[in-house]
C-alpha cells in the first residue's frame, strides 16, 4: 500500500461529492420543469421530439400507465436490437461499418446480449473486437446504453414524485421524463466526457484494423473503431459494456491513470447526484444527506478492504516465490490481471466503483482478485446495488430499503411508521419487501440451477478448480440478477473458435437462464417501485409531531446500513462462504 | 395501449438515428479534426513503416531457430525474446502474445495451481534472460509486473523496477554504458496521473525505439 493509493481513494470521494451536489441540484430543476442554463438551447429539440413521437407532455400518467409505456418501449428496444445484431452481415450493411465481415453471433448468445443491453446489465458473453461490427456497436449497443440508463433514471424520478405528491395519482409523463433525461442530463455529459477521453488517447475512427510490422519484424493486428462515443455513455449510464473484450483494461478504452480516475467519476456522477436530487425534490435536503452518508460509508469500507486485500498479493504468487510488498519502482501486490498504469489502488477502487453501481465495467480481471478482494464485489452485489447503485436503479432500490428501515424503526419504538409525513401501511411495505427480495431470489435460484446441473457446469472455465468454479457460477448469476454485468470472465456462454464467429456456438443453458434472470430482475423491481409510488402518491401529509421518527439524521443512517447489511448477509452469506471467503481464508492451492 | 405501441416504435427508430448514428458520427468527426493522433490510436511510424501504437504493447521477440530452421509448436512459430530490447509483460492473447485484435484476461484465480505454474514459468524465463546480467537475481527480486500477465494482455508499460533490471542486459548486448540506458529509461517513464493516480510506468515501445535511434537496430 502506498500514500498515493490512499490519496486516490480519499480524493475520489471528495471530488465525487463536489460534482454530485451541483449536478443533483441541476437534475432536480430539470425534473420539476424549472428553467436551467441549457433550456434556451434544448427546448427547441425537446418540442421537436415530442412532436415526432406524438407525445403530449401535459398528459399525466398514473403508475400503471407510466409502467405500461415503460414496458412497451423497452420491448420495442429489445426487438429492434435483436434484429440489428442478427443481421449484422446482411447485404444492406455497408462494408465500411463491418470491415472485418463479422457474422452474427448465434441466436442464444444474441438473446443473452440483447436482454443484457436493454436491462442496463451489459453482461457480455461475446468479445467485442471479434464479434461485433462497428454498425452493431453504434446503432445497437450504444443506443441501448442511452435508453436503458434513461429508463432507470425516470423510474427513480417517478418514485420521488410519488413520495412528494400531495393529491391525485399522477407520477408525471414517461415520455417527457425520458426525453428530458436524454437531452438535458445524458447528452451534455456524454459529449463532454467523450471529448475529454479522446484528448487523453481513447480512439474514435472507422478504420479497418491496423496491420503492424513490429520493431522485431513480427506482425500485429490492432483493433480499431468508434470507441469514444460508446465509452462515454458506457460510464455515465452505468452500463459497462466494453467496446473491446477486456473493457476498461484495454488501453484504447482507458489509456492513462487520469482517464481511469475520470471514468470512475463519470460512473458515479449521476447515481450520486440523484441522491441530492431526491433531497431537493422532497424539500428536505437532510434526507438526501442521510442517504448519501449511508452510501459513502459503505462505499469507502468496500474500497479500503479491496485495496488492502489486493496489495497483500495472492497465495499463488507467494507459492511461486514472488515478493509482493512495495519496493522502489514496483507497486507489488496482486498484479495478475491488472495494468501497470492503474496499479493496485486504481484497480481496486475501479472494481468497487463499478460493482456498487450497476456499471460492471472492469479495468482488471475480477477473476484474478484475491479471495477477500474478490469477496468485495460479491458483497457489493449482495447489497443489491443500493450503494449509489445504477443510474436511477440505485436510488429507487435504496428508497425501498428506506421504507423497510422506517417500518422496522417504527416497530422498534412502537409507533405507526411515517415517512416524510406519509403513513406507511401494509400495502407499501408488502410491495417494497417484494421489490427487495426479487433480485436475491433470482440470483440464488439461478445459481442453484447452474451449479446443480450438468448443462450449467459446462460454462465453468477449465482453470477454475475448487471454490473458484463455484465463484464463477455464483458471480455470473449474481451479476446478471443485479443488472451489473461484471464477470469472473472465465465463465462462458459462447464458444468462439475463431474471430468472425465461424463455427461458433452458444451454451444455450447459460445464455437463456442469464437472459431471463436479467429481464426478470430488472422489470419486476421496476414495477414494484412504480407500484409503491402509486400507493404513496395519493396519501395525505400530516405534519411531523414529537413522536415522529426522524429519517434525516445519523441514527437513521445507522439503521439503514443495518437493514441493508442484514438483508444482504442473511440472504447471501452461506453462498459467499463457499466461494470467495474460503479462498480468502486459506493459502491452499486448488 | 395502441398509442404506446406507435410512440414506442417511432421512438426506437428516432433514437437509433440520433444516438446511434448522429452522436457517434459527431464525436468521431470532432475527434478526427481536434485530436487526429489520439483518435487513430497514436500510430508510430519509423521510416514510413507502421511499427505499432504508442499505447498498445507489443512483443519484442523473434522467431526461434534451431539449426537454421524455425521451431514450430502446435502449428505456430515459437518465438524467443530479442535480447537487444526491453521486454513487455507476459501476455496470454490467442494466436501469440500481444494479439491486439483479441484482447483477453488470463482469468487465473488467486488460489489456483495453474496460476502458480504460470507465474513460476514467467519467473524462470525472466531469471534465465536477465540473470546473466544481474548476478544473484532470485525469484524474490522479480517485480510482480514481470511475472503476472496484465488485464488487457496488451499493457504498453512495465514497472520502473522491471526496467532497471532489464537495463543491464540491454546495455551489455548493445555495448552501451548502463548510465545512458538508465537515462533513457527515466525519460520514458510516465508520471502518475494528475500527480497521485495510478502507478509510474515505462513505455516499452518508445524506450526501445529510442534505443534503436541511438545505436541502430530496427529490421
Amino acid at each position: 500500500m502506498t500514500l498515493a493509493g490512499w490519496l486516490t481513494i480519499v480524493l475520489f470521494a471528495v471530488i465525487l461529492t463536489a460534482i454530485a451536489i451541483p449536478l443533483g441540484g441541476y437534475m432536480a430543476k430539470v425534473y420539476t420543469g424549472e428553467r436551467v442554463f441549457l433550456t434556451p438551447i434544448l427546448e427547441g429539440p425537446e418540442r421537436f421530439l415530442h412532436r415526432v413521437l406524438r407525445v403530449d407532455p401535459r398528459r399525466e400518467q398514473d403508475w400503471k400507465s407510466y409502467a405500461k409505456s415503460l414496458i412497451i418501449f423497452s420491448l420495442a428496444g429489445w426487438l429492434l436490437l435483436y434484429l440489428i445484431l442478427r443481421t449484422q452481415d446482411a447485404f444492406f450493411v455497408p462494408h465500411a461499418l463491418n470491415p472485418r465481415g463479422f457474422a452474427s453471433a448465434p441466436w442464444n448468445v444474441t438473446f443473452n446480449t440483447v436482454s443484457s443491453f436493454t436491462t442496463n446489465t451489459n453482461w457480455q458473453y461475446y468479445n467485442g473486437e471479434t464479434t461485433m461490427s462497428y454498425l452493431s456497436q453504434m446503432i445497437g449497443l450504444t443506443v441501448q446504453n442511452w435508453l436503458s440508463a434513461g429508463v432507470g433514471i425516470v423510474v427513480a424520478v417517478a418514485l420521488i414524485r410519488g413520495i412528494v405528491g400531495r393529491t391525485g395519482k399522477s407520477l408525471g409523463n414517461f415520455w417527457q421524463d425520458l426525453v428530458r433525461t436524454i437531452l438535458y442530463v445524458l447528452a451534455p455529459l456524454s459529449v463532454l466526457t467523450a471529448i475529454v477521453l479522446v484528448s487523453q488517447g481513447v480512439i474514435a475512427n472507422f478504420s479497418n484494423y491496423l496491420a503492424v510490422h513490429t520493431v522485431t519484424g513480427l506482425t500485429q493486428s490492432i483493433a480499431m473503431g468508434p470507441v469514444a462515443s460508446q465509452e462515454a455513455i458506457k460510464m455515465l449510464g452505468t452500463n459497462g459494456g466494453g467496446f473491446f473484450n477486456t473493457n476498461s483494461a484495454h488501453p484504447f478504452e482507458n489509456p492513462t491513470a487520469f482517464t481511469n480516475f475520470f471514468e470512475m467519476l463519470m460512473v458515479l456522477a449521476i447515481p450520486a447526484a440523484l441522491v441530492f436530487t431526491y433531497g431537493r425534490m422532497t424539500g428536505n435536503r437532510r434526507q438526501g444527506y442521510a442517504i448519501y452518508g449511508t452510501m459513502m460509508i459503505m462505499f469507502l469500507g468496500a474500497a479500503v478492504v479491496a485495496y488492502i486485500a489486493e496489495a497483500h498479493g495472492s497465495p499463488a504468487q507467494h507459492a511461486a516465490g514472488l515478493h509482493t510488498h512495495v519496493i522502489s519502482g514496483s507497486t507489488g501486490g496482486n498484479l495478475e490481471g491488472k495494468e501497470q498504469r492503474f496499479g493496485i489502488a486504481g484497480s481496486a477502487l475501479f472494481d468497487v466503483v463499478t460493482t456498487v453501481t450497476s456499471c460492471g465495467a472492469v479495468n482488471s480481471a475480477i477473476e484474478s482478485f484475491t479471495g477477500i478482494g474478490g469477496a468485495v464485489p460479491f458483497a457489493n452485489l449482495s447489497a443489491s446495488e443500493v450503494i449509489f447503485g445504477g443510474v436511477g436503479t440505485g436510488l429507487y432500490s435504496i428508497l425501498l430499503y428506506v421504507l423497510l428501515a422506517v417500518f422496522i424503526g417504527g416497530l422498534m419504538v412502537g409507533r405507526t411508521p411515517e415517512w416524510l409525513g406519509k403513513k406507511l401501511e401494509a400495502r407499501e411495505i408488502k410491495l417494497a419487501g417484494l421489490g427487495i427480495l426479487i433480485t436475491p431470489l433470482a440470483a440464488l435460484l439461478a445459481t442453484a440451477l447452474a451449479t446443480a446441473s450438468h448443462a450449467g457446469r459446462e460454462s465453468i472455465s477449465k482453470a477454475a478448480t475448487g471454490p473458484q468454479g463455484f465463484s464463477e457460477s455464483f458471480y455470473a448469476y449474481l451479476s446478471q440478477a443485479n443488472n451489473n454485468g461484471s464477470a469472473f470472465a472465465g465463465y462462458t456462454g459462447f464458444i468462439q473458435p475463431s474471430a468472425g464467429n465461424v463455427g461458433s456456438h452458444g451454451i444455450t443453458f447459460a445464455d437463456l437462464l442469464g437472459g431471463f434472470v436479467m429481464l426478470f430482475a430488472r422489470f419486476a423491481p421496476i414495477l414494484f417501485a412504480l407500484a409503491v409510488a402509486g400507493a404513496l402518491v395519493g396519501k395525505r401529509v400530516t405534519p411531523a409531531g414529537l413522536g415522529t421518527m426522524r429519517t434525516d439524521n445519523p441514527t437513521f443512517a445507522v439503521l439503514l446500513i443495518g437493514v441493508i447489511v442484514l438483508v444482504g448477509a442473511l440472504t447471501f452469506f452461506p453462498a459467499l462462504l463457499l466461494g470467495p471467503i474460503v479462498q480468502g481464508l486459506t493459502s491452499h492451492l486448488y | 395501449m395502441r398509442r404506446d405501441i406507435v410512440t414506442s416504435a417511432i421512438a426506437a427508430i428516432v433514437f437509433m438515428i440520433l444516438l446511434g448514428l448522429v452522436y457517434p458520427l459527431v464525436i468521431t468527426g470532432v475527434s478526427q479534426v481536434a485530436f487526429p493522433g489520439n483518435a487513430n490510436g497514436q500510430q508510430v511510424h519509423v521510416a514510413g513503416r507502421l511499427v505499432g501504437s504508442k499505447i498498445i504493447g507489443q512483443s519484442f521477440s523473434v522467431p526461434k531457430t534451431k539449426n537454421g530452421k524455425l521451431v514450430e509448436e502446435k502449428g505456430a512459430v515459437v518465438t524467443e525474446p530479442d535480447p537487444r530490447y526491453f521486454q513487455s509483460r507476459p501476455s496470454v492473447t490467442e494466436g501469440g502474445a500481444y494479439n491486439a485484435a483479441a484482447s483477453t484476461f488470463s482469468n487465473l484465480g488467486p488460489n489456483s495451481k495453474a496460476t502458480e505454474e504460470a507465474i513460476a514459468e514467467h519467473v524462470k524465463a525472466y531469471i534465465e534472460l536477465e540473470g546473466p546480467f544481474n548476478p544473484g537475481l532470485t525469484a524474490a527480486q522479480v517485480p510482480v509486473d514481470a511475472a503476472n500477465s496484465s488485464g488487457s494482455s496488451l499493457d504498453p508499460e512495465i514497472s520502473p523496477a522491471n526496467a532497471r533490471i532489464q537495463a543491464h542486459r540491454v546495455a551489455a548486448v548493445r555495448h552501451m554504458g548502463i548510465g545512458s540506458v538508465d537515462k533513457l529509461v527515466s525519460r520514458y517513464t510516465d508520471a502518475r496521473g494528475i500527480g497521485f493516480s495510478g502507478e509510474r510506468g515505462v513505455n516499452v515501445l518508445e524506450l526501445n525505439l529510442a534505443l534503436d535511434r541511438l545505436t541502430g537496430g530496427a529490421r
